[in-house]
């Protein structure tokens, strides 16, 4: 397929302006605006910590660091086990994706489940997102960033994975082979996104 | 199946338009993915929402011109608004927040963005549809759903938000302050899920235009209407999830008891400012690049010239909204931020007025010398230019942080965003309306209560907001309830008379253009192909253009506006049509099933 930008004439088909078809292309501009709206969450945590900083408690008084840091593991597999599916789909091996996307509902679910196990014991601890009720070290401002950051997260995650299920489900039906192959790429396009920004949440929230 | 496209390369991308005949009732008029007929759709909704933005304003202007008098008709509203028709202090908060919402949010952003980027993109750059069809009928029924949540915040106990449109916390964080809950909190869910309806028309209209342009246009062809539309969406793209990570902040404020923005619990209250207004600079591009547009469009039209420097407009499009992320400290010079970093953002500020000076110089280059043809549109388009400079120039006030000390919230930054949203934007759409209104529904719209409605409103509009900056550098502060709560104002009370009274006609003679346009949707004179001679690839489609809009791909020759050719016996030269004698390439179609390039000549006849 042809850039054509100095072509005047002659084709039957449109103008292109990078090599990406519309619904991978779409997910990549979504992703963009996808950034900003965890800049801006991430942008006031950072703000609100540097202008309280007593408010936040050292890595590990708090926070489970170690649950989490396996947690980031199982996302880190997910991802793998996307590529996975996209890479069989390219294949056309059927039996591959339909396994490796099913691996990936298991993985994103297990962390969304680690993820709630872990909310309910903090709020048993007394760390809520409350301020009147707050009642664990540090000041109220870190439970408020906490669950916001975190949980809007894991709402990305599990969104992702009904995605998933439903990609599956087409996928059971016959949807896709090595041409059409636009749901599987701009799905994993999000997950793998999902997984970036879980990574940044990770570092910044739990171990700094 | 007449005019639909071929779709043999497209199995992979999931091309729109395969499926081209006529579809029943209710997928045509409400839930269409047509997006002649979503545009078509966000007209009739941000029109209704621009009448009710603007009977808001006149009750605003009442109670400023005629305060603690019964507002006419103020008695059928409930005891809480206007208790014996007196407008109370907290209605009128009311009034002054959601005339800012709905103006902004559900009246211009929608009118430009929505119905010209709907309507214009396909047709300006060859496509049969957008790149989502589907995705974009639901930027339009999330739109829909944010409005009417928006509206029912008057309906609950303690009424709509009264914390401005700007919604500064710690006032909107808590309902204690205004004595607003519910209503508030309505307020950031429909801005949230009016958020969304932006992102997915951004997502649709980015990957359009990088994607469906027909053979032959370039990125240097394409008219300034999509390269201003293009630029728009991409500051939508990044700037709306901004708002929406502030609102769901201040809403988690308001219902799960979080302390983002309320001090008590060491929350920043500042912070609301900048998250806010990172997004809100960039929003205020998102108001007038658009109609930036419309007017070079149609300037370079009722001129009969090419636009005077092109690729300068490109450019100053693209810088102005590239400059627009680093400048929103200018509406926080009072909030006690840094002076330092105060000074920075003037600087940032002023170099706008750069981009923007090129805009205008190439504005009147345009015109300079050219065989103006004075229809409505054109005067629409001149008018903007030249309150658009008004209102540059008063930027330039505020933008200097010491003169911004004097005249900070005062009248005179009424005035000044009123000559840019209103003596702008506004008139921005009405020429877009009036130009495109062939296109929309196939007829022209009378052209004699058009120069009416146009002088009406010119002078009218002038009267209005002009003295404002009077009030304002007298000392009038913004969304004062009663002036007289200040002695050193209640001199100015004449003058806010007056104002009101301007007002009040200016008003009237919107219900001109409100009749002109319905009644020329039935029995307008009915429209050729290309009632205005224009170069553009929506004028060689008949009018309306029909589902799919083209017989396969247009090819494109030139740049959109090639007026007054030498040589030529017409005054234009449409983008469509091959060069003379065939020397510049082989012929379209020559090798492939593609029907032959488009025709200049209307197709559709009649009877």
């Amino acid at each position: 397929m042809s850039h054509a930008a100095t072509m005047p004439m002659g084709h039957d088909r449109p103008e292109r302006g990078f090599d990406a078809y519309n619904a991978k292309l779409g997910m990549w501009v979504f992703l963009l605006s996808e950034i900003m709206f965890f800049t801006s969450l991430i942008g006031a945590y950072v703000i609100l910590r540097f202008a309280h900083p007593d408010a936040f408690a050292q890595p590990g008084v708090v926070l489970n660091v170690p649950l989490t840091a396996v947690n980031t593991f199982v996302l880190i597999c997910s991802s793998v086990t996307m590529v996975k599916a996209f890479a069989a789909l390219e294949q056309d091996d059927q039996k591959g994706l339909k396994l490796w996307l099913l691996a990936t509902i298991v993985l994103g679910a297990a962390f969304v489940g680690v993820q709630a196990y872990e909310y309910y014991h903090l709020v048993h601890d007394g760390f809520v997102p409350n301020a009147a009720a707050y009642a664990a070290p540090g000041g109220a401002i870190y439970g408020s960033t906490f669950y916001l950051m975190t949980g809007f997260h894991g709402l990305h995650v599990s969104i992702g994975v009904l995605c998933l299920i439903w990609i599956l489900w087409k996928s059971n039906r016959g949807a896709f082979h090595s041409k059409r192959v636009a749901g599987v790429e701009a799905m994993g396009l999000y997950w793998h996104f999902v997984d970036l920004v879980w990574i940044v949440l990770f570092t910044i929230v739990y171990l700094i | 199946m007449s005019a639909h496209v071929k779709a043999t390369d497209f199995e992979v991308t999931g091309f729109a338009g395969e499926e081209h005949d006529s579809p029943g009732f209710i997928r045509t008029y409400i839930f269409s993915t047509d997006h002649k007929m979503i545009a078509k759709q966000f007209l009739v909704m941000s029109l209704v929402f621009l009448l009710l933005g603007g009977i808001m304003a006149l009750i605003i202007r009442w109670q400023l011109g005629f305060p603690g008098q019964p507002l006419p008709g103020g008695t059928m509203l409930p005891e809480t608004m206007a208790p014996g028709g007196i407008i109370l202090p907290e209605f009128y908060n009311s009034m002054l927040t959601m005339h800012g919402t709905f103006m902004i949010f559900f009246a211009v952003m929608p009118l430009l963005v929505g119905v010209f980027g709907n309507l214009l993109i396909p047709l300006q750059i060859g496509a049969p549809d957008m790149a989502f069809p589907k995705l974009n009928a639901l930027s339009f029924w999330l739109a829909v759903p944010a409005g009417f949540i928006m509206l029912a915040s008057f309906l609950v106990e303690g009424g709509a938000a009264g914390a401005g449109w700007t919604a500064y916390a710690p006032l909107s964080a808590s309902g204690e302050y205004t004595g607003v809950y519910l209503g508030q909190q309505l307020w950031l869910l429909s801005l949230f899920i009016l958020g969304f309806s932006s992102i997915t028309g951004a997502v649709n209209y980015i990957t359009t235009v990088i994607n469906l342009r027909a053979p032959g246009m370039t990125w240097f062809r394409l008219p300034l209407t999509v390269w201003a539309l293009f630029v728009t969406a991409i500051l939508a793209l990044l700037a709306m999830p901004i708002l929406a990570g502030a609102l769901i902040l201040l809403l988690s404020d308001q219902t799960i008891g979080t302390t983002f923005f309320l001090p008590e619990h060491g929350g920043e209250p500042l912070l609301w400012q900048h998250l806010f207004w990172f997004f809100g600079h960039p929003e205020v591009y998102i108001l007038i690049l658009p109609a930036f547009g419309i007017v070079s469009e149609v300037l370079a039209n009722g001129a009969r010239k090419p636009i005077f420097g092109y690729h300068a407009m490109v450019l100053a499009i693209i810088a102005i909204a590239f400059l627009g992320w680093v400048v929103w400290g200018h509406h926080m010079f009072m909030s006690g931020m840094n002076p330092m970093l105060g000074t920075t953002f003037m600087v940032s500020t002023l170099v706008i007025a750069v981009p923007s000076a090129i805009k205008v110089f190439n504005w009147l280059g345009t015109l300079w010398r050219g065989s103006i043809h004075f229809t409505v549109p054109f005067l629409h388009a001149a008018a903007f230019v030249s309150l658009f400079i008004i209102g540059g120039l008063s930027g330039i006030f505020m933008a200097s942080a010491p003169v911004d000390i004097q005249i900070h919230d005062t009248y005179f930054i009424v005035a000044h965003l009123h000559y840019v949203l209103f003596g702008g934007s506004l008139f921005g759409i009405f020429a877009g309306i009036i130009y495109w209104y062939p296109k929309l529904f196939g007829r022209m719209m009378n052209s004699t209560w058009g120069y009416i409605h146009f002088a009406g409103t010119f002078i009218f509009y002038n009267l209005a907001f002009f003295p404002m900056h009077n009030l304002g550098l007298k000392g009038m502060m913004r969304r004062l309830y009663d002036p007289h709560q200040y002695e050193f104002l209640a001199p100015l009370q004449g003058l806010n008379t007056f104002i009101s009274q301007a007002v009040f006609v200016l008003f009237a003679f919107q219900l001109i253009f409100a009749v002109n346009f319905l009644y020329s949707m039935w029995r307008g004179k009915k429209a050729e192909a290309n009632p205005w001679h224009a170069n553009s690839l929506e004028w060689s489609t008949p009018s309306p253009p029909p589902h799919g809009n083209f017989q396969g791909w247009p090819t494109v020759y030139r740049g959109a506006y090639e007026y007054s050719v030498p040589d030529r016996d017409d005054d234009y030269h449409p983008q469509w049509e091959p060069p003379a004698g065939g020397a510049a390439g082989p012929s379209p179609g020559s090798s492939h099933a593609s029907p032959a390039p488009y025709s200049p000549a209307p197709e559709r006849r009649e009877s």
